[in-house]
């Protein structure tokens, strides 16, 4: 691996922090803190600073939450598919972040359709949305029993760039980008 | 009758309630993997205390940030109030923003239109 070219790719998109592994809790704490910070010295303005904080947090424990499922680590082809990748970089007034994890493809159409279905409603209607699953929407033990994605697109106001590069016959790679602005 | 009190973390807020005085604060920040396991305590003391609530119960909620996992948690706090409410007993809950949040303002908004309970929302200058 060049270790400069991928340094010069890093510096050309802005990269403020990339990770690439198992995602633990003790490492969402730390990304959240070193995130923050960075954002404290870049003199952040505060709204901004707190819309890509509680976006992280989603985003994170998403792919947190994956990396718990059993149905995912058990009978695997690899160990591939507990790991995750995690980037956020910042262009001029806006952030970045991409999320990628792998999936199974059974899942696939259903997160498919829940972004679909998402995407399509307007801000007035996904607040509607939100509190229609807020209060009768099953809450798995582990988080807001898909409430986060409705959350990130209510909060950032823009549609949820994903995509699915199938893998093999049991497993995709999910990619999301979520743009966060002013 | 107890007290419960949780001290804040990073990813947690502080939590006192105590149902003696029928007050119960909520504060800081909200962001736990396992929100269910954290709100536990507290779910399972607001059980009890409804059975002998005190008039007026006042529950203060100042949250900085929570994530979605916590909303859930959040709205079942919400509902075990509203409940000891219809039985008649007074409630106060006031929703704190830090001013120009409107999210955590909208949030506030968002739980009064579920339950059945009038919030004071109350804006806080940026600490």
């Amino acid at each position: 691996m060049d270790i400069h070219d991928f340094y010069d790719k890093m510096d050309r998109d802005n990269i403020l922090l990339s990770f690439k592994g198992d995602i633990t809790a003790e490492l969402l704490t730390s990304i959240l803190q070193i995130i923050e910070s960075k954002m404290d010295n870049m003199q952040e303005e505060p709204k901004l600073k707190k819309k890509v904080y509680i976006v992280l947090v989603e985003l994170l424990q998403n792919l947190y939450h994956h990396m718990d499922d059993p149905s995912m680590a058990s009978g695997s082809a690899n160990d591939a598919s507990r790991t995750a990748i995690f980037m956020i970089g910042k262009e001029q007034q806006h952030y970045n972040v991409i999320t990628g994890n792998y999936i199974k493809n059974d899942k696939v159409t259903g997160l498919k359709k829940k972004m679909d279905d998402i995407n399509a409603l307007p801000p007035e209607k996904l607040k509607e949305h939100y509190k229609m699953i807020l209060n009768n929407g099953q809450m798995s033990d582990k988080g807001g029993g898909g409430l986060g994605m409705i959350d990130i697109a209510r909060r950032t106001g823009k549609p949820l760039f994903y995509q699915f590069t199938p893998i093999n016959d049991a497993y995709s790679f999910f990619t999301l980008n979520i743009v966060i602005e002013q | 009758m107890e007290i419960i009190t949780i001290e804040s973390t990073p990813k947690t807020p502080t939590i006192k309630f105590d149902s003696k005085k029928g007050r119960l604060e909520i504060k800081g920040r909200s962001i736990p993997e396992n929100s269910v396991e954290f709100y536990k305590p507290l779910v399972e003391s607001l059980e009890q205390y409804a059975s002998s609530p005190n008039s007026p119960t006042q529950v203060d909620i100042q949250l900085e940030y929570f994530n979605t996992a916590s909303s859930k948690c959040i709205l079942d706090v919400l509902k075990r109030l509203e409940s000891i409410h219809r039985q008649g007993n007074q409630v106060i809950i006031n929703w704190y923003y830090e001013e120009d949040d409107e999210d955590m303002r909208e949030a506030g908004e968002d739980y009064q239109a579920i339950v059945n309970l009038a919030f004071n929302m109350q804006q806080v200058e940026i600490e």
